[in-house]
């Protein structure tokens, strides 16, 4: 039994932070969005020159050949800075869905590499949502057709455009013909392969909402040092401080329950369905709360556009419902705890049910 | 990171488990907070300790078995799992016992602790003052130094189990003239000392579950201080923490209510539904107990690496009662007008375990430190909010 992270993982993540914070400045993304197609191949390469996205690149590809247990520690960075959307699909989301294919498949090694370099732009296309994130700039898309795995070319899409509350985000319809060329899984392993995927995004959104959250917080202690009403800070008023102290708590609880998920996933624990979508909840709570009490503390501020607040609010709003919406996480708890006849002894945290 | 028990801990597991099967009390013993109640978990306390699972985490030299906090957790699963009596020593074993751990001198633990593991002397906490509730720093009672001994004067209040319990330990203000948390010293007083009085007081339930005690020229030795004198708020600021942190609510304390909680609500499933949100709120249950559980085991693992748990043991705090008010407003929504009944009605049964640990968790947020002070200690300490 070993709750902790290794003293590798804890310095990539502090790498990381360190990088994002110069890097990916409220400033910048803010100039990012005002783009064509809200994306910045500079950044995305210094990503890549940290490492990033070899992160889970297994090492005969070249990657660093980490999982989901330290993608936890990363997600809630690139929530915390607000990075968009493709990144984590890619490097994370994307790569877990290419290795997990048969080692037949063509190419499945090249598109490896190329993620862990940083040169591949992808998009992932699961049946849980009606719009493909950040399907505009994608070389290749992951489309799901019921159980089968799909590889399309870009040449072979026509995607429409949606804008998104979230300025960041690039959501995009996409219309494509399912072939038997494009079908590189399907049946159990497809199945299995989506099952899986649609984990993985959702502890992804999971870790970045608690980034999101962490973020939210920051900046609302802050504003809540500066602004001065009835000749003192309002944050020395007891009602904003329990607020605080709330969405402090909501973000505490939330931690461990993300790190064993995602240990759960990273060993085909049987209830990662259950320890994922339960992750996903708490996060998701903690956003909700951080985003709630942080425009209330904001005042008239937190309603604008200039104050940084909205970007980090309105992404955690759109991330929460994405890779499998708040009633489907919800709904995958309620049912194993009320429908099932497991036992739920104080000795199962650990063991399987 | 890695999730799963080693063979020794699994062992360990399969040892209490057969242990407590073996030796639980078929028949509920009678609450503690009658005279009688008291003695037989005195006498359960005895028989746990015999077969050295009393104190798992403590040293085998003070009555311990030498475990670590991860094996203490697996016990406390186990101990809960298993519908074993409440734990009537626990203010003194796990609060007192963690100070003396820290704080006392060598002769405090090897006379205190082992006498504490058997239960042959019984611990009650007198922080709390009548004009000292949160604000606990305003503790008036004395005790003023005359040679080898101090002479205690004033009053505590809400102490629980004082009624029958051997010893009290708690803050008394050494320093004439001192102010808040200045000049205060950490005592431990046998309440069978000439002078002390204790008048019980009877809680919601009706039962005498704490008491006041009185202090009329109580003489205690200078060897019963923990600390420096003067010094004690420090001293007691450490048990506080434990107290909030992880000791005194360990995760299977809420698991095993809500293992009960999804039975409940499965046995009457098409009563229940009637209103979704009763189902909502049992998944909730399940949830929150297990994170609580998870944060726990992340804690341990934090600790294990040389962390100290800081002010975010008040944020335990604040969850682990608001989780345990919601476990019992469940169940008594559930039961509907069946909840009321007593324990002693013949409709009862075993419904009345929902209503006792209803009455109960109504207390959850009070004691320990009141939730809105636990929430100011989050805001000012780990936020770093002006006061
Ligand atoms: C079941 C039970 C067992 C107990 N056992 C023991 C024991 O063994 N030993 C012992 O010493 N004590 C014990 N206590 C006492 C307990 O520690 C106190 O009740 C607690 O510290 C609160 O103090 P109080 O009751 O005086 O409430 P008060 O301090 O009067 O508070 C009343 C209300 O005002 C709020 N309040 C007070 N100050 C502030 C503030 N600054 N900001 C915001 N809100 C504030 C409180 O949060 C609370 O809601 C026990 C209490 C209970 C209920």
């Amino acid at each position: 039994m070993d709750f902790t992270f290794t003293e590798d993982q804890l310095m990539f993540r502090e790498a990381i932070s360190r990088f994002l914070m110069t890097e990916a400045a409220p400033e910048t993304l803010r100039e990012i969005w005002e783009t064509a197609d809200g994306r910045c191949p500079e950044l995305r390469s210094q990503m890549a020159t940290q490492g990033l996205t070899a992160l889970s690149v297994p090492e005969d590809n070249g990657g660093l050949g980490m999982g989901d247990i330290a993608w936890s520690l990363m997600t809630q960075e690139l929530g915390y800075y607000g990075i968009p959307d493709s990144l984590a699909d890619t490097a994370y989301v994307g790569a877990g869905l290419f290795s997990a294919l048969n080692d037949s498949v063509v190419g499945k090694g090249d598109y490896l590499t190329k993620i862990c370099d940083g040169e591949l732009r992808l998009a992932i296309g699961h049946e849980s949502s009606p719009l493909v994130a950040d399907a505009h700039l994608a070389e290749v898309l992951l489309l799901q057709h019921g159980d089968e795995v799909h590889l399309v070319p870009s040449e072979q899409i026509s995607d429409v455009v949606n804008p998104s509350i979230d300025s960041s985000r690039r959501l995009s319809q996409v219309n494509w013909q399912a072939t038997p060329e494009t079908c590189i899984a399907s049946g159990e392993a497809g199945e299995k392969i989506w099952n899986e995927t649609l984990n993985r995004g959702a502890l992804s959104v999971a870790g970045q909402l608690l980034g999101l959250a962490q973020r939210m917080l920051d900046l609302t202690v802050d504003y809540s040092v500066q602004r001065k009403q009835f000749g003192k800070e309002i944050g020395s008023f007891q009602a904003v401080k329990h607020h605080l102290a709330d969405v402090a708590g909501k973000i505490e609880i939330a931690k461990p329950v993300l790190y064993r998920a995602a240990c759960s996933l990273e060993n085909n624990h049987p209830l990662s369905d259950i320890h994922v979508s339960q992750a996903r909840n708490f996060c998701s709570e903690a956003a909700a709360l951080a985003a709630r009490h942080g425009i209330q503390i904001h005042g008239a501020m937190g309603y604008t556009w200039e104050v940084d607040l909205q970007m980090f609010m309105k992404r955690s709003w759109a991330l929460n419902n994405t890779w499998g919406d708040n009633i489907f996480h919800k709904a995958r708890v309620q049912d194993y705890v009320l429908n099932s006849d497991v036992d739920l002894a104080p000795s199962k945290t650990f063991e399987e049910a | 990171m890695e999730l799963i028990f080693s063979p020794e801990q699994q062992s360990f597991r399969m040892e209490v488990r057969q242990w407590l099967a073996a030796n639980v009390p078929k028949e509920k013993l009678p609450t503690y907070d009658t005279k009688a109640g008291f003695e037989l978990h005195r006498q359960w306390e005895r028989k746990l300790h015999e077969a050295g699972f009393s104190m798992v985490m403590w040293p085998k030299e003070y009555g311990g078995r030498g475990c670590d906090l991860t094996d203490w957790l697996i016990f406390e699963e186990e101990y809960y799992g298993a519908g074993a009596p409440g734990r009537v020593n626990q203010n003194g074993q796990l609060l007192l016992g963690s100070t003396l751990l820290e704080f006392g001198t060598p002769e405090q633990k090897s006379h205190f602790l082992p006498r504490m593991a058997s239960s042959d002397d019984m611990w009650a906490q007198a922080w709390s003052e009548p004009n000292a509730g949160s604000d606990m720093a305003n503790i008036s009672s004395k005790a003023i130094r005359d040679g080898d001994h101090y002479v205690v004067n004033g009053q505590k209040t809400w102490s629980t189990r004082a009624t029958y319990a051997d010893w009290a330990f708690g803050l008394f203000r050494s320093e004439v003239g001192s102010k808040r948390h200045h000049g205060l010293s950490f005592l431990m007083v046998p309440l069978d000392a000439e002078g002390v009085t204790i008048r019980p007081i009877k809680a919601l339930d009706g039962e005498d579950a704490f008491a006041e005690i009185f202090f009329d020229n109580v003489k205690v030795p200078v060897e019963h201080r923990i600390g420096d004198e003067g010094k004690g708020w420090h001293v007691a600021m450490a048990t506080a923490g434990f107290e909030r942190g992880l000791l005194l609510r360990s995760p299977a304390r809420f698991q095993q209510p809500v293992r009960k909680l999804v039975k409940l609500y499965r046995d009457n499933k098409a009563y229940a539904d009637r209103d979704p949100s009763i189902g909502v709120a049992v998944a909730k249950c399940w949830a929150d107990a297990e994170a609580y559980a998870l944060s726990a085991y992340n804690t341990v693992g934090r600790v294990g690496r040389g962390d100290k748990i800081g002010a975010e043991s008040s944020l335990n705090k604040v969850f682990w009662s608001e989780l345990d008010l919601l476990i019992h407003q469940t169940a008594m929504n559930i039961l509907g007008s069946s909840g009321e009944l007593l324990a002693c009605a013949p409709l009862a049964e075993e419904r009345a375990y929902w209503l006792e640990g209803f009455l109960f968790s109504q207390a959850g947020p009070i004691y320990a430190g009141a939730n809105e002070i636990q929430r100011n200690i989050v805001a000012e300490r780990v936020l770093g909010l002006p006061r």
